[in-house]
């Protein structure tokens, strides 16, 4: 059953590694597998944040709409340690995509239901804490990335 | 202080703003170095800059070096004409001595220009492939049209085992690779062997988050070695310039070990 | 040879014999208002009767009432500049035709090319201990710096006690003076040190040997029936006075106990900020330091563009340029260049060295429009230090 493989899968993916079995079966609970294939969205700008993606395979970037066109801001990888999730919207009203997201590769993730995700938390506050701080932990490295990036550190045309 | 007279024998433009020039001598036999090795190469009337040899150590071919076209001297040596003479004083400096990970894993770190000092490192490891254990190339460029060696990329992937990666800070169109910053992916490198050495190469503050990021992968701090940039003038140590605080950086390293060099990469304008 | 008691006619005997040996004699003399090193055929050369005052951002000359020779304290220069110009042809080259011309002719400059040896008449202590130091930077390194190697070599040094240090001088905390031959690493290089002695016995200089050449040179002095007898109990006394009352008459004192830990631990002191804000960073410091030694290398080209010549010149860590690479400044602030000059010179020395790189001739008090004193910083640093 999908829900008896999604329960198997969280323990194993660096995210959610270390959250006690109850947690991770709370979570479970709120779980869905999806699939993208390359160049599908897996949501876009101004939609309304209802999930949350822990990438099992595939990449996915994250893209801003130009008035040239889109630029990939970032991406997410699923063998990245710690980073292989997508969206934190689902946590911050207004609850609203800020960026586009679009599958570059054959992608599978599980994906959390917001509404659902947040009224867990709340519940169980030790879950919410533990949940934010790995979700802090992206948002950290991430701003990270986007700062040093900043600096053009290689250089552009002097 | 005199410098050896070598002719540009070809050039070969990289991306945008880099050129790989080769040079032949003008007499005597071809320069040894060691990888990571650099020498003061100079166009005379114009000036002379530290610029570490892309090739490699083991080939007796023309004397390599990949050139960033970012200023007067820069823009000479890069764009000189096949035929002209250049000053070679050198080879100087520490190298990367690539050898002592033999037996274990060893990790690249490059982080845009900084790849072509970490060239001669690979060919090295790329020809006794069979001593090393895993070997990985982490390489960040600005954007996908300012990737170096493109075939060697290819060729260190596919011929040689080398798990290579490769992430930019922007994308551009038709680009599926990896955005961000290339310390991310010290933490997905998969190690084999408990004796590990890491070689890292790029702007100051890339070389301190990466050297940070690879001592939390359990790589000892004095097995991460970095490659320091600072004004060179002289090459030898006689010239003060490039000087951090005790270490004469164009004697002393250029490549250094990270525990004598954190210290004083965390203090500001030291 | 024993230690000999020269009278001046002596002294004029000596100078005369290192110009026969071929010798340049180079020694203190008065120009533009303050002591420098010149030409010296005979003893009217020397600033006979000339005292100096220091102060810090302070220099002047004054007369004496007395026929003293050496009775004054470090001059603008060193004698670094005799073996160290300031500026100097390393090499040059010569195209054929244009700029991409493959006939290029690359001629070494060679140094001593018409220069004489030179012999230095009155190398004050803390000045032959900058010798040393210079000698361990330029010479004994993985590679020495040729030209100095050559000037160096032939040199005749004729060092001085210090009689009359200024109120900058702290060669006594440095353990350099003020008696020649004290100092750090190897031993001070001289082949002859005097003393100047004035008093009931006469007006004289007791004259030590330091090395084979300048006993040579005594000797011959002796066989020629120059006036050069041993010394006697009372002259060596009256040397010893010299030292005593010049000792007591330090004008400043530096504690450098602990002193390479002090400022590598200071780094972030607070301190800094405060001298940057009334250091002008015009490297004055550095220009009279007789034991900086960094340099800056530019090409000169001639208006034709077929010579050009690659010229080597002083620098000074005070400079924007000095740790310029593309992009910025290392060092953008005065903050951190005074205290890479000071840390650089008084701790980070030792690890390089061995040995200190300041010899406390003050020089760098006296000669800052500031009036910014090391001494004093130190001194700062280490009431910050012991505050923390
Ligand atoms: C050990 C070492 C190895 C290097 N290897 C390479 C390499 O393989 N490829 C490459 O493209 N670049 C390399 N560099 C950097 C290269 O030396 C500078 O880009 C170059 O000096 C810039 O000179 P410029 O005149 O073109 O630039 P400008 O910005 O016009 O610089 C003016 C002057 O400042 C000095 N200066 C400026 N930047 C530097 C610098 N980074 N280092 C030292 N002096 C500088 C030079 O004297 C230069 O003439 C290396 C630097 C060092 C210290
Ligand atoms: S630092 Fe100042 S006192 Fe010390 S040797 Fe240099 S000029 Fe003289
Ligand atoms: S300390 Fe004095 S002499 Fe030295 S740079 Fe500053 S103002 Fe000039
Ligand atoms: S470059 Fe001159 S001392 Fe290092």
């Amino acid at each position: 059953m999908v829900r008896m493989t999604i329960e198997q899968y969280l323990p194993h993916h660096p995210f959610l590694a270390g959250l006690d079995e109850d947690a991770l079966a709370l979570l479970a609970r709120c779980a869905t597998l999806v699939h993208f294939a390359p160049g599908e969205y897996l949501f876009r700008e101004g939609e309304p944040a209802d999930a949350f993606y822990v990438l099992r395979t595939g990449r996915v970037a994250l893209e801003t709409r130009l008035g040239t066109g889109s630029q990939v801001l970032d991406t997410a990888d699923a063998d990245d340690p710690g980073d292989g999730v997508v969206g934190w919207s689902w946590l911050v009203p207004p609850y609203r995509w800020t960026f586009d997201a679009r599958a570059v590769s054959e992608t599978s993730a599980v994906s959390f239901d917001g509404v659902c995700l947040r009224a867990r938390c709340e519940e169980d506050p030790v879950l919410g804490y533990a949940l934010m701080r790995r979700v802090v932990g992206v948002m950290s490295t991430r701003l990270h990335s986007a700062r040093v990036r900043l600096l053009d550190l290689y250089g552009g045309r002097p | 202080m005199v410098p050896r007279r070598f002719r540009v024998a070809s050039t070969r433009r990289d991306n945008h703003d880099t050129l790989t020039v080769q040079l032949e001598p003008c007499e005597g036999g071809p320069l040894a170095f060691a990888a990571g090795q650099f020498t003061m190469l100079q166009v005379f009337g114009v000036g002379e800059v530290p610029i570490s040899i892309s090739g490699d150590p083991r080939g007796s071919g023309p004397l390599q070096h990949t050139i960033r076209d970012v200023g007067s001297v820069s823009h000479a040596l890069a764009f000189a004409a096949p035929g002209q003479v250049l000053g070679v004083r050198g080879p100087y400096g520490t190298g990367w001595e690539v050898a002592d990970g033999k037996g274990g894993d060893v990790v690249l770190v490059a982080g845009g220009i900084g790849l072509a000092p970490l060239r001669p490192a690979l060919l090295e490891i790329c020809a006794e492939r069979d001593d090393y254990e895993r070997v990985s190339l982490l390489y960040g460029a600005r954007t996908p049209s300012d990737v170096l060696f493109a075939d060697d990329l290819r060729s260190w992937a596919e011929d040689h085992r080398i798990t290579v990666e490769v992430i930019v800070d922007r994308g551009e169109a038709g680009w599926t690779g990896r955005i961000g910053l290339v310390t991310q992916l010290i933490g997905k490198v998969a190690f084999g062997a408990d004796q590990r050495l890491a070689l890292v190469c790029g702007p100051e503050v890339m070389m301190r988050h990466s050297a940070v990021a690879l001592v939390a992968r359990g790589v000892e701090p004095q097995r991460v070695r970095l490659s320091m940039e600072r004004n060179m003038k002289c090459g030898v140590g006689l010239c003060g310039h490039c000087q951090l605080r005790e270490l004469f950086l164009c004697l002393d390293g250029p490549v250094l070990p990270f525990d004598r060099l954190e210290p004083l990469m965390s203090r500001a304008e030291l | 040879m024993d230690t000999r008691i020269l009278t001046t006619d002596g002294l004029q005997a000596l100078v005369d014999a290192l110009h026969a040996r071929g010798f340049e004699v180079m020694g203190p003399v008065v120009r533009d208002g303050a002591i420098a090193f010149g030409r010296v055929r005979a003893l009217t050369d020397l600033p006979a009767g000339w005292g100096d005052e220091q102060e810090p951002g302070r220099y002047r000359l004054h007369r004496r009432d007395d026929p003293l020779l050496f009775a004054f304290a470090a001059g603008v220069q060193s004698a670094k500049p005799l073996f160290f110009p300031a500026q100097e042809v390393l090499w040059r080259v010569r195209a054929g035709d244009g700029e991409a011309s493959p006939t290029v002719e690359l001629t070494p400059v060679a140094v001593t090319a018409g220069e004489a040896p030179v012999a230095v008449l009155g190398v004050r202590s803390c000045d032959l201990a900058a010798i040393g130091i210079q000698d361990t930077v330029l010479l004994r390194r993985t590679y020495g710096d040729a030209a100095y190697a050559l000037r160096r070599e032939g040199t005749f040094v004729v060092a001085v006690t210090c009689s009359h240090p200024a109120d900058t001088c702290f060669c006594v905390s440095m353990g350099t003076g003020p008696r020649p031959g004290a100092g750090p690493g190897p031993a001070a290089p001289y082949d002859l040190a005097m003393t100047e002695v004035s008093d009931e016995l006469g007006h004289r200089f007791v004259v030590e040997v330091g090395s084979d050449r300048g006993a040579d040179l005594l000797a011959e002095l002796v066989a020629r029936g120059v006036d050069a007898a041993e010394a006697r109990p009372a002259d060596r006394v009256a040397a010893d006075r010299v030292v005593a009352e010049a000792t007591a008459r330090m004008g400043r004192r530096l504690d450098t106990d602990g002193l390479k830990e002090l400022l590598y631990a200071a780094a972030e002191s607070p301190v800094w900020d405060e001298v940057a804000s009334r250091c002008l960073a015009c490297g004055n410091c550095t220009q009279v330091c007789p034991t900086c030694f960094c340099t800056d290398v530019r090409d000169v080209t001639d208006l034709t563009g077929g010579l050009v010549e690659r010229e080597r010149v002083w620098d000074s860590c005070f400079d924007a340029e000095y740790s310029y690479i593309h992009g910025g400044s290392v060092r953008a602030s005065t903050r951190s260049r005074y205290r890479q000059w000071l840390t650089h010179k008084l701790a980070a020395w030792e690890d390089q060295f061995g040995m200190s790189g300041c010899v406390g001739c003050g020089r760098c008090i006296t000669w800052c429009p500031a009036a910014i004193d090391l001494t004093a910083e130190v001194a700062a640093l280490r009431d910050e230090g012991g505050r923390a």
